[in-house]
Formats: structure tokens, C-alpha cells, sequence
């Protein structure tokens, strides 16, 4: 036995000195600077994240914004009137039409060399024979007869050559990038001027036939269409079948003026296939016949077009920017004669190149349209020559005339769209402008002068032509280029970050880790970079792009950082011990972040996710079991003795640990039924319980429904209650518990008024609308009001702990065994011996204490050992409340999982992490993945999906009175909504090194639980190993401070791989036919994703450092107060009490610095 | 001494791998349009039936447990129906997390059950055989210096590969290949079939390069 502490404590104290006080200020003070300097750090690494996730984006997500101004026919696009030839003519609009009906044949990824023209055998090459050679002939034998009526051009498509970007391209004559922002992200609907928009407003029929994305980009726009999947990549024929079964037909029958038929085979044949096999012949060979006889069926007033929307690669694939991708086919033709002349016939194999998105001018023109307003293409001159008279003079007029129109339309939307964005270069905008003034007043000066030069004419031409590719080559150069630099630059940023955490979570625990060196140099040598680079910028007047700068910056503070840890470290440690990481753990992640660069597991990710996170928890339990934490089999036929040794890990029964991996296996399948499919695909189909209650029809369920809900909402509240309640912490005066008892209940009420109103809003009667009206906007706001109060009454008095002063001796209690009898069982010896032993420790206590002079004053203070977590706690529901509210009503059994999942892996993580009393503490790295894990499983269970549809575009009008009141607001509601999972997980991070020492007193609970009634429960005795739980972080501030420091980094470490994953995948995949449909978006959830995480788990690590602060600051009062009460005296603490109106207050040492240098003496519950 | 015995190990695992092959080859004779993949459930039933056998072959050649005291028939019809027992809970658990997991509740339940029933025989009708209808033998077994004697470590090396084959079994299931086997529950059969070969190939390899470094306690 040793001598028990305190008598050495008192001892201690009574030879205080004043020198010892001024000691405690500073170490205050030091830990102070420590959390602050924590803070800084886990920001830096954040900064260092964001400039990454920037920079890459910069390089990699090319955006403009979206017009939706339109073209009109009464509205000409300049201020001077309307062109030559038009006027006096009716029906035209800008330009009197050419064809009154067209036909599109789009066939997808018609790559240019498909319908080239075979060389004659004039040179001595054995002629090449590839399948997809020569299959065109009908094109040929065209050109060949007539060509003054048909010609074929190379047409360039800009990238992204996806099918859904050419689409776009080809009706709005823009440059579509991947993000397009405008007002609607919900659909894919074009909402720019289009021609499709054109053609409807001027009454044309437009009837469409053939591959369904039309469907989603023009919905309700065709007079008559047969739309056909295009998901199914293998499947060659049934959208070339289905349209060939209707194209003759509507055609014969006349009712339409625009046909559009989109064939899919040749694309899904190169995917399938490549493009060098007998299928692509056979494909091209129908495509052949199809176009021959659609040329039979031609009448004179009409256009045929015969376009691809993109190439291929040597692979089939395309979505990229290499010469094979962007090159396709255009061919028009007409029975009437299109030319004047026969082309050049320098080298029929090597046509015209022209770009793409001319169509779009050209088409408009030609058919009497207004040109769309967003257009940047050129008219093809050579179509408005005149035919007829075949004057040089008449016809240069008409091409400058049509020129004139387009770069007039142009100049309209150059001058709009710098107007509302500032993303073109303004040097270059000028230049273009003087360009058009001069070309324009010479086209005016030509047509007051009608007897001005061909010359003149010519020049005229040559200027509005280089207008109009000046300004296409500046929007490309901001629109659709990808900067590769960036993009590695960006990844590289990325992976040096994550690795910085790696280092610096395995840095943080070791000894002698000091952290504020470390963060000096990089921060000053970041901040010097930066200000270097502006000035030099500055001074060279170049333009300055805070991206840029931004990642100068974080590099410039990474790489000193890094090189002095690399110093340090590869002096003390091998490299070996930098993956410390345990295997499986390591396999998961890698699995993880593999999983992302695939686009079918990125799709499959709602089933993959929860997978992974079942898998690391029956590994845990598995774990758990193998090491043999689970039974104490060599230990039972040992008397035990394990209460002699309370720092030892306690034992948790088998079927116990066993019950909570079961549990969270349940609660992770149960929260999957709440599933949402990426896409309407027939395979999968989503969980109807994700549309809101007001959707439902039928009385009866509805009702059970809502009952269910608040059912959900109320046992929400009442868990957080009885947790509170079990650590004792619901009975302390402190407001922010007053508002845990009062407060959240209120919510809850109001949480399910909302709903009520909000699901049968349609029922209500008139006379109540406005009522109801104004009562769904108030209530969420008051929801969000009240919990908004609660985080600021948590914040401002964060340490909920009953002080209560116990009179008399605090160890003279009750001895009572709640059995009575022999004891029967060797559990019930387990629980008798230990009653003896404290009786006889007891009374010796009371003769040490007897011999002392004075009874000591005492004061007990509950609830200390669950103070930090009872504030996250606290904290979390009081977040929970207001995102629920932004959910659909039944997703609030996603959230009641969702904290019953976490509790249960936070009772099973525990399990297996020692409770190591001086520290250094640690979280292990199976925690903090599990945990990231179950952030993503719960982001997907909530009914979200990582593309642009699936947003909850509803959550933007909880509580907002008028339709988009504010853009801001609504981008936040929605955020909070999409990112719910998100901000609760990394809020509640901290929670995973606190829950262990909390779960310290499981063992007496359970002890507790044994038979017995009531009455004999509650003069339950003292257990003999006082749990400290939490105070032990207390006890050691630095190793506290850097627990939460590792914490912090091994979570980001955890983030960052997931959004480096995203990153690296977007780069390599960045030709990938799934790259802006699956990766991207992805990409960018990711990315959004991590900045709220980073944000919220720097939040909650400041909460845990202010209920810290508190905490000291409570304790400093508590002493002060004691020392002008009397001259010593005694201070009791307690860890967790459940009943605190007969508590007895237990004695839990406090070795913080400030107790142990002041003039109180201290009870210290030893073992002797 | 060591040596023989790791050879009978060897002779076992050789014997059960080979029965699989059999239950490939053997039902082309006598069934019509037999494949794995076409008639999988019925290969299941096969292969399942064909691994048991060997297993029971094995334990009433080689009698591993010669410790059973008692030997009258009430005492082995006891234990043969605490086997059936056994065997049949670990399928429906097996079932269960296969549910939980992500397998679909309504849909496929008999596939489902087959590949637990598949599953079971490959893990727990050897411990069956070499540990009896004892739970707590199996924990031991199971847990960190468990085993005693090389059959035990062979038994943990291939029930540990048998699960990890079907664990990564599920992994092609989301892949965009449109491969018959990637259907439920093939992939996650064949991956548990596969596990176990490899299982009763690298644990004798294994106990062989660590025959120096493997003390048991009981001899």
C-alpha cells in the first residue's frame, strides 16, 4: 500500500510559495497560446486544402455564365434597320428564308473520316482498307452529279465533345462548358436562346425522332417526337431502328418543317467496338441507305444537313479535345442549287474546315430565323451568295449583308454578357469592339454608295470575318480549355497537404512536439511569398488572379514547412514508421479512394459506402475479439481483481460488443431504404419516402406517416435527454441545460407544427390560407431562432455542472450491497469483496481524518467527467433541429439512425481504445475512417445523390416568404441541406477521443444493472475506481492539446485522400465519356463537401477549447471563492451521477495546476 | 514428426480442392445444359454437398478429436444433431449478414441463402469436424495464439480466406461490364470458392515456412 496522496498534497501545500502562483498564470497562459495555436494550424492546413481544391477547379471546371435574353423577329440585332434583301418581303424576319423545311440527320460521333472521300488510286499506296472506309457512298455519288448542290465540310467541335455539350452547342451556336450557371440547375433544359426556341416562336413543326436527351434539354418543344434510351451503350440498334421505323413515314406525310432525327448506332458501335471493326461497317453502310433515301424523298424547298456531333477516338471514346474527337461530318444538300459554283477542286479529300457551331447562324439565316442570341458562330458565307444572278457584286453584297446581321448579333451579346459577367478579358473585348464599329461603318458606307468596289466589299468581309473568329477565339480561350498546369499544379497542392497531415498526426503525440515553431516560419514565409508576388505583379501590371496568388501562397508556406519537417524527421525516425496505420484500416481506405476513380463505383457509391463501413465494423468487432478484448476467458476462473487496477481497459461483455455491431449493421441497412438513384434508370428505383408528406395522397397512410415522423422527432429529443440525463448533466442550473429541458421540446413542437401545415397546406380552407401561409414561414425561422439562442447560451456558459455544498465528512455514506443473503455466484462475490474492501479503506479514511483538526468545508461539484461531451452533445441536437427542418418530413428517421448509428460506434470504437490516464491520448485511425465512412453513408441516406438533379432544391424555400428572396439565402439553405451529413459528422469529430473516457464508467453502470429493485438501486454503493473520464484530459493540457490537434489532422488526412481521389480521377479521366456527367460532379460535391467538414470540424474542436476554457476558469472561481470562505477546505468532484437529488458527490482528484498550487487541500480518492 | 503431419495436411487440402474440381466436371456427365453460371444454384448444391463429404471422409479417417470420451450412440446422435444444429444456424447468419450487408430482403432469397450455405460449408462445417459442435473451442480458435496443433491454424487460414474471397467477391457486382457473373450471388460464390482453394493451398505452404516459428502448447 502506498501512502496516500493527499497526505503528501497537503504537505505539499502548505509550503506553497508565491513564486508557484505566478507559475500557474503563465502555464494558463501557455495553454491558452497552445489551443490558439492548434486552431491556427488546423486552419492552415485548411487554407492549404482550399488553394488545392481552387486552383484545380480553375484548371478544370471551365464556367460562363447563361443568358436568357432571346432574339426576336421584330427586334433586329443592331440600330440600323434591316439589311439588304429583306425589306418589303413578307414572312422574313432578319433575312428573307431561303428553305421553308430542313432535315437534321445528327449521327452520333460521325467522325469526319467516316464519309471521306476515297482517294482515286492515282497514287501508287495500296489503298488502305479500314471498315469505316468509303462506307458513305451515297455522299460521294452526290458531291460527284451535283455539286452545286450539296458539299461536305470537316466541322471542328470544341470541347467537351460530349454528346449533351454538342447538343447544346449546335442549337445555341455557344460554346457550352461544363458548368453553364444560370438560373436552373434542377433540369437539363436549355434555357439560352436556341434555335429549337427560334423555330417554335416562329411556328415551325418541329418533329424530332431518336436519342431521349433531347427529351431533358428541350422538354415539351416538339410538335411530335419518338424518343428512343441512350443509356444502354451495347445496344447498336433500337434507337437507329426506331427512328428508320418512323423517318420515311413522317416525312411522306408532310405534317412538319423541321425534322430531326438523331442516330446513336455508330456512337454506341465505337464505344462498344472501336471503330476498326466489320460492325462500324455494317453501321455506316445503314446510315448510307438512310441518307440515300431521305434524298429521294427530298422537295425543293428543303435543306438536308447530315451532321456528326463528334469524332472518336482510335478507341471508340470521346469527351476530349484530340484532333480525332473533334473532327465530324457536315454535309448539306439541297434540290435546289445551293452554290454557284462547284467547290475548289485543289484537293476534294481535304474540304473546308469550319467550326462547328456556324451551323447555328447559318441555319437560322438561311431559314429566315433570328439568329440565338448567345451565338458566336460565323456564317458560312459561301451559302448566301446569290444564285441566280450570278453578279460577283450582288452576291458579295449578300454575304456581307448575312455577315453584317451575325456580327451584329454578336456585338448584342458581347456587350450583354460583359455586362453581367466579368470573366472575358477586357483588353481583348475592346479590340473586338473598334474591330466592329470600323467594319460596321464601312459596310454603311458601302450601302449608301451602292456603286462602291468589289474590293471594298471584300474588305468589308475580311473584317466582320475576323470580328467574328476574334471574338470565338476569346471565349474559347475562357471557356473551353482545360489548364493542365493548373490541374497538376492543384493535385500536386493537394497530395503535399494530405501528406503534411500524415506527418504531423503521427508528429503531434510524440514528445518534445512543439507546435508553434512549426507554424511560424511556414505562415510568414507563405504571407512573404504572397505579398512578393502581388507587388511584383503590381509592378509588371499583369493581371491578378487571387487563385493563383492564393496557391503561390500555400506553396510558399509548404515547402519550408516541409523541408524542416523532413530535417527533423529523418533524424529521429525512419521512414517506415510514417504509415502507421493498421493493414485492414490502410486496404479500406486505399479501397476508398480507388473505388473513386471508377465511374460505376461512384455511381454504386450509395451501396459501396455503407459497405465498407459494415465491413470496417465487423472487422472491428472481429478485432476486437482476435486480441481477445472481447471475453475474459483466462480471467474467469481468477477471482478478479480488477478493480485494483483501474486504468486498465474495461471489459466489455462479449454479446455486448457483439449486440452493437449487429445494431450499427441494422441501422445502416434500415437508413439505406432511404436511397436515391443517381438517374431514372429502369434498374434502380428510388425510395418513395423521400418526397414530402404533402405529395401523398390518401388520408390514412399520410397520417401514419406524420405520426411516425414526430414519433422520430420525439424520441430524437428524448435519447439526447436520457443521455443528459444519464451523466447527470440534465440537472445542472447552467442556461444552456435550462434550454435542453425547455428549449428543445419547444423545437420539437414547432418541428412538427411546421410539418403539419406544411403537409396539408392544400387542405386548409380559404379562409385560412394566409394563415397557414405565414405560419410556415414563421415557424421554421422561430426553429432556427431558438436553436440559434441555444448554441449562443452553450457558447456562452458551456459548463454544465451542479455545484452543490455538502455539509459534514463527504465520505461518511451508506455501505449497502443491493443483495442480501449468501452470496450465491462468483458475480456476486465479484460485487461483495470489493463492498468489504471499501468499507475497511473507509474507515481508515475516517481515523486519518479524525486525527487532522478541523472538518473540512466541501463542495461537490456533478457532472465534471462528461462535461465536454455533454456540450457536443448539446451542441449537435441543437444543429440537428434546423437541418431536419430542411429535410423532407420522413427523413427524420434517417436522423434518429443517424445519432442512434453514431452512438453505437462510438460505444464499440471505445471498446477497443484503452483509457490511458497520463496520456499521450490518442484517436486510432480505424475511428476516424469509420467515421468519415458514416458521414458519406449518411450524406446518401438522406435521400442525396453527387449530381446536379438530385439536389433538394425545395430545401431553398423552408421558411423564406417569397420566392427567392434572397440568392444567398437559398444557396445556403440548400447547402446546409445537401451537406447536412457533413457539417453533423465533423461538428461531432471531438466526440471520438472524448466517448472513450466516458465510457469509463460503463463498468459501474453495469454493475448497476444487476438485479435488485429500486429502493435497493438507490443506495447503490460507491464504486471503488472513482471514474475520472473526462477530467483525465484534464489532467494533461498539452497531451489534451494535442489529442485534438492529431484528431483534427487524422480527419482532414481522412477528407483530403477522398477529394484528392476526385481530383486525380477528373485529371487522368478527363477524356472519359463519364468525366462531366459522374466525375465531375462528383468532383465538385467533394469539394463543397470538404470545405463544410473543414469548417465544421474546426468548429467543433473550438467548442471542445472554449468548454476547456470554461472549465478553467469555473475552477479558478470555485478556488478563489473557496479561499475567502475559510482556510481550508475541501473539494469534492464527481464524474456522473444519474440521480442527483440524493447524490452523493464523488471525489475525483483534480490535478489541474491552478487546484494544486492553491491553499485548498484536496481530497484525493486514491487506491491504497 | 512435424513433417508428416504438414504432409497429411497438405493430402487433406489436396483432396478438398480436388473434390471442387469434381463438382465442375462430374454433373456435365449425367446433367444436361450444366454450368456453373447458367444452373448456378444447382453447382452450389454440388459443390456444397462434395466439400462436406470430403470434410466428413476426412474426420472418420483421421479421427482428429480422439479425446471424446464417451462413445455410445445416444452420445453421437447428440452431437450429430447438435452439428445439423450448428450448421443450420450458421446459414441463417450467414444469411443475415449477407442482408445487412446490402444483399436485397425480398428479391433472390434463395440465392442468398445457397451462397450461405455455400459460405457455411466451407467454414463451418471444418470446424465441425475438427473442433465438434463446441462454441467456445471455436473462440479459442479463433482469437490471437488460439490454435494448438496445425490443423487449427490451417482451419483459421482458410475460414479467414474463405470470407475475404467473398468479401471481395462483391466487388465487380457495381461494374458497368455486364458480365454474366456479375450477377448476385455469383461473383460473391465464385470469390468465396476461389478463397477457399487458395485458402487450402497457402496453409500448408505457410505452416511449412513457419514450421520453426510455430510452438503449440499442448505438445
Amino acid at each position: 500500500m502506498r501512502s496516500p496522496p493527499w497526505a503528501a498534497l497537503s504537505r505539499a501545500c502548505t509550503s506553497v510559495v508565491p513564486g508557484r502562483r505566478r507559475g500557474r498564470c503563465t502555464s494558463g497562459r501557455r495553454s491558452r497560446m497552445q489551443k490558439i495555436s492548434v486552431l491556427l494550424f488546423l486552419a492552415w492546413v485548411c487554407l492549404l486544402f482550399y488553394a488545392g481544391i481552387a486552383l484545380f477547379t480553375s484548371g478544370f471546371l471551365l464556367t460562363r455564365w447563361e443568358l436568357t435574353n432571346h432574339s426576336s423577329c421584330q427586334e433586329p440585332p443592331g440600330p440600323e434597320s434591316l439589311p439588304w434583301g429583306s425589306r418589303g418581303k413578307p414572312g422574313a424576319c432578319w433575312m428573307a428564308s431561303r428553305f421553308s423545311r430542313v432535315v437534321l440527320v445528327l449521327i452520333d460521333a460521325l467522325r469526319f473520316d467516316f464519309a471521306q472521300p476515297q482517294l482515286s488510286h492515282s497514287s501508287g499506296e495500296p489503298p488502305v482498307s479500314l471498315p469505316f472506309l468509303g462506307k458513305l457512298g451515297s455522299l460521294k455519288k452526290i458531291l460527284e452529279i451535283q455539286p452545286h448542290h450539296a458539299r461536305l465540310y470537316q466541322s471542328k467541335a470544341d470541347p467537351p465533345t460530349t454528346t449533351m455539350q454538342r447538343l447544346k452547342a449546335l442549337t445555341t451556336g455557344s460554346l457550352p462548358t461544363f458548368i453553364d450557371v444560370g438560373n436552373n440547375f434542377a433540369s437539363y433544359a436549355i434555357v439560352e436562346d436556341n434555335l429549337i426556341k427560334q423555330f417554335v416562336s416562329t411556328g415551325k413543326r418541329v418533329v424530332f425522332m431518336g436519342d431521349d436527351t433531347w427529351k431533358d434539354l428541350f422538354p415539351g418543344a416538339f410538335s411530335k417526337a419518338f424518343f428512343f434510351p441512350s443509356f444502354d451503350v451495347r445496344d447498336l440498334h433500337t434507337v437507329d431502328n426506331g427512328i428508320l421505323e418512323h423517318l420515311y413515314p413522317t416525312m411522306d406525310s408532310g405534317e412538319w418543317d423541321v425534322l430531326i432525327a438523331h442516330f446513336l448506332g455508330v456512337d454506341h458501335c465505337g464505344h462498344k467496338h472501336g471503330p476498326d471493326h466489320p460492325e462500324m461497317a455494317k453501321k455506316l453502310s445503314q446510315m448510307d441507305q438512310m441518307i440515300q433515301g431521305l434524298v429521294e424523298r427530298l422537295e425543293n424547298d428543303t435543306l438536308l444537313v447530315v451532321t456528326g456531333d463528334h469524332g472518336m477516338t482510335v478507341s471508340g471514346n470521346h469527351g476530349g479535345d484530340s484532333e480525332l474527337e473533334t473532327s465530324a461530318v457536315l454535309f448539306l444538300y439541297s434540290p435546289t442549287a445551293l452554290f454557284p459554283s462547284a467547290p475548289p477542286e485543289v484537293r476534294p479529300e481535304k474540304p473546308e474546315v469550319i467550326p462547328q457551331i456556324s451551323l447555328v447562324p447559318t441555319l437560322a439565316l438561311l431559314l429566315g430565323l433570328p439568329i440565338p442570341f448567345g451565338n458566336i458562330g460565323e456564317v458560312m458565307a459561301e451559302l448566301f451568295s446569290e444564285v441566280e444572278d450570278s453578279q460577283p457584286h450582288s452576291s458579295a453584297l449578300a454575304q456581307a449583308s448575312a455577315l453584317h446581321l451575325n456580327a451584329q448579333q454578336v456585338f448584342r451579346f458581347l456587350h450583354t454578357y460583359s455586362a453581367a459577367a466579368q470573366d472575358l478579358q477586357v483588353k481583348e473585348l475592346h479590340r473586338l469592339q473598334n474591330l466592329f464599329s470600323k467594319a460596321s461603318a464601312n459596310y454603311q458606307r458601302l450601302l449608301q454608295s451602292p456603286q462602291g468596289a468589289e474590293a471594298a466589299l471584300q474588305t468589308v468581309i475580311t473584317e466582320m470575318q475576323q470580328f467574328l473568329r476574334g471574338v470565338r477565339a476569346m471565349c474559347i480561350e475562357s471557356w473551353a480549355r482545360f489548364s493542365l498546369v493548373r490541374m497538376a499544379g492543384g493535385v500536386a497542392l493537394l497530395a503535399a497537404t494530405c501528406f503534411l497531415c500524415l506527418l504531423v498526426s503521427q508528429w503531434a503525440t510524440s514528445p518534445g512536439f512543439y507546435l508553434r515553431p512549426l507554424l511560424v516560419m511556414p505562415v510568414t514565409c507563405g504571407l512573404t511569398v504572397a505579398t512578393v508576388c502581388t507587388g511584383l505583379l503590381a509592378t509588371t501590371g499583369l493581371q491578378l488572379d487571387p487563385v493563383v496568388l492564393g496557391a503561390m501562397a500555400a506553396v510558399g508556406s509548404l515547402l519550408p514547412f516541409l523541408w524542416k519537417a523532413w530535417a527533423g524527421w529523418g533524424s529521429r525516425r525512419s521512414m517506415a514508421s510514417l504509415l502507421p496505420m493498421p493493414g485492414p484500416v490502410l486496404l479500406l481506405l486505399l479501397i476508398r479512394f480507388a473505388g473513386l476513380f471508377s465511374d460505376s463505383f461512384v455511381v454504386a457509391e450509395a451501396r459501396a459506402a455503407p459497405f465498407l463501413l459494415a465491413s470496417l465494423i465487423l472487422l472491428l468487432v472481429a478485432q476486437l475479439h482476435w486480441e481477445g478484448k472481447l471475453l475474459p476467458p483466462k480471467l474467469l476462473t481468477i477471482p478478479r481483481l480488477g478493480f485494483l487496477t483501474p486504468t486498465g481497459p474495461p471489459r466489455h461483455h462479449g454479446v455486448h460488443t457483439l449486440g452493437l455491431g449487429v445494431g450499427l449493421l441494422l441501422c445502416i441497412r434500415l437508413a439505406g431504404l432511404f436511397h436515391r438513384c443517381p438517374e431514372e434508370t429502369p434498374a434502380c428505383s428510388s425510395s418513395p419516402w423521400l418526397s414530402p408528406l404533402a405529395s401523398m395522397v390518401g388520408g390514412r397512410a399520410k397520417n401514419l406517416w406524420y405520426g411516425a415522423c414526430v414519433g422520430a422527432l420525439v424520441s430524437l429529443l428524448a435519447a439526447v435527454r436520457l443521455w443528459l440525463h444519464r451523466y447527470g448533466n440534465l440537472k445542472s442550473p447552467e442556461p444552456s441545460v435550462l434550454f435542453v429541458r425547455w428549449g428543445l421540446p419547444l423545437m420539437v413542437l414547432g418541428t412538427a407544427a411546421y410539418w403539419a401545415l406544411a403537409s396539408g397546406a392544400d387542405e386548409a380552407p380559404p379562409r385560412l390560407r394566409a394563415l397557414v401561409a405565414g405560419a410556415s414561414v414563421m415557424l421554421p425561422r422561430a426553429v432556427a431562432g431558438l436553436a440559434a439562442a441555444g448554441l449562443m447560451l452553450l457558447l456562452w456558459r458551456p459548463v454544465a455542472v451542479l455545484v452543490k455544498a455538502a455539509t459534514g465528512a463527504p465520505r461518511t455514506r451508506t455501505v449497502l450491497a443491493p443483495f442480501s443473503g449468501p452470496p450465491a455466484s462468483q458475480a456476486d462475490l465479484d460485487y461483495v469483496v470489493p463492498q468489504i474492501y471499501r468499507h475497511m479503506q473507509e474507515e481508515f479514511r475516517g481515523r486519518l481524518e479524525r486525527t487532522k483538526s478541523q472538518a473540512p468545508l466541501t463542495v461537490a461539484a456533478y457532472q465534471l467527467g462528461s462535461v465536454y461531451s455533454a456540450a457536443m452533445v448539446t451542441a449537435l441536437t441543437l444543429l440537428a433541429f434546423p437541418l431536419l427542418l430542411l429535410h423532407a418530413e420522413r427523413i427524420s428517421l434517417v436522423f434518429l439512425l443517424l445519432f442512434l448509428q453514431s452512438f453505437l460506434l462510438l460505444h464499440l470504437l471505445a471498446a477497443g481504445i484503452p483509457v490511458t490516464t497520463p496520456g499521450p491520448f490518442t484517436v486510432p485511425w480505424q475511428a476516424v475512417s469509420a467515421w468519415a465512412f458514416m458521414a458519406t453513408q449518411t450524406f446518401y441516406s438522406t435521400g442525396h445523390q453527387p449530381v446536379f438533379p438530385a439536389i433538394h432544391w425545395h430545401a431553398a424555400f423552408v421558411g423564406v416568404s417569397e420566392r427567392l428572396e434572397s440568392s444567398s439565402l437559398s444557396a445556403f439553405l440548400v447547402g446546409a441541406n445537401t451537406f447536412a451529413s457533413h457539417i453533423l459528422f465533423a461538428v461531432g469529430c471531438p466526440l471520438l477521443l472524448l466517448w472513450p473516457f466516458l465510457c469509463e464508467s460503463q463498468g459501474s453502470r453495469k454493475r448497476r444493472q444487476l438485479p435488485g429493485n429500486e429502493a435497493e438501486a438507490r443506495v447503490r454503493p460507491e464504486e471503488e475506481e472513482e471514474p475520472l473520464m473526462e477530467m483525465r484530459l484534464r489532467q494533461a493540457p498539452h497531451h489534451f492539446n494535442a489529442a485534438l490537434l492529431q484528431l483534427g489532422l487524422k480527419y482532414l488526412f481522412v477528407l483530403g485522400i477522398q477529394i484528392l481521389a476526385c481530383a486525380l480521377a477528373a485529371f487522368i479521366l478527363r477524356r472519359h465519356l463519364m468525366v462531366w456527367k459522374v466525375f465531375a460532379p462528383k468532383f465538385m460535391f467533394e469539394g463543397m463537401g470538404f470545405i463544410v467538414s473543414s469548417v465544421g470540424l474546426c468548429l467543433g474542436i473550438a467548442l471542445v477549447m472554449r468548454v476547456d476554457g470554461a472549465v478553467s476558469s469555473w475552477f479558478r472561481q470555485l478556488v478563489l471563492a473557496q479561499q475567502r470562505g475559510g482556510e481550508q477546505s475541501g473539494l469534492v468532484f464527481t464524474g456522473a451521477e444519474s440521480s442527483a437529488g440524493e447524490a452523493q458527490p464523488h471525489l475525483l482528484p483534480l490535478c489541474s495546476q491552478e487546484l494544486l498550487t492553491s491553499g485548498t487541500s484536496l481530497f484525493y480518492n486514491s487506491k491504497l | 514428426m512435424k513433417d508428416t503431419d504438414i504432409k497429411r495436411l497438405l493430402y487433406a487440402h489436396l483432396l478438398c480442392i480436388f473434390s471442387i474440381i469434381l463438382s465442375i466436371f462430374i454433373p456435365s456427365f449425367f446433367l444436361e445444359n450444366f454450368s456453373i453460371l447458367e444452373t448456378h444454384l444447382t453447382w452450389l448444391c454440388i459443390c456444397s454437398v462434395f466439400v462436406t463429404a470430403v470434410n466428413l471422409v476426412l474426420y472418420l479417417v483421421g479421427k482428429p478429436n480422439t479425446s471424446s470420451k464417451r462413445s455410445s450412440l445416444s452420445y453421437k446422435v447428440t452431437r450429430l444433431l447438435k452439428c445439423c444444429i450448428y450448421f443450420l444456424m450458421s446459414c441463417f447468419s450467414f444469411h443475415v449478414i449477407f442482408v445487412l450487408y446490402g444483399a436485397p430482403l425480398t428479391e433472390l432469397v434463395l440465392e442468398t441463402f445457397s451462397l450461405a450455405v455455400l459460405l457455411s460449408t466451407f467454414t463451418t462445417v471444418p470446424c465441425l469436424c475438427l473442433l465438434g459442435p463446441n462454441f467456445k473451442a471455436w473462440l479459442r480458435v479463433f482469437s490471437r495464439n488460439g490454435a494448438t496443433s496445425i490443423w487449427e491454424n490451417s482451419l483459421q487460414i482458410t475460414t479467414i480466406s474463405s470470407f475475404v474471397g467473398t468479401w471481395l467477391g462483391a466487388f465487380p457486382i457495381p461494374l458497368d461490364w455486364g458480365r454474366p457473373w456479375q450477377e448476385w450471388p455469383i461473383s460473391c460464390t465464385l470469390g468465396a470458392t476461389f478463397g477457399y482453394m487458395a485458402g487450402l493451398v497457402i496453409s500448408p505452404l505457410w505452416i511449412y515456412w513457419n514450421r520453426k516459428e510455430l510452438t503449440y502448447k499442448n505438445n
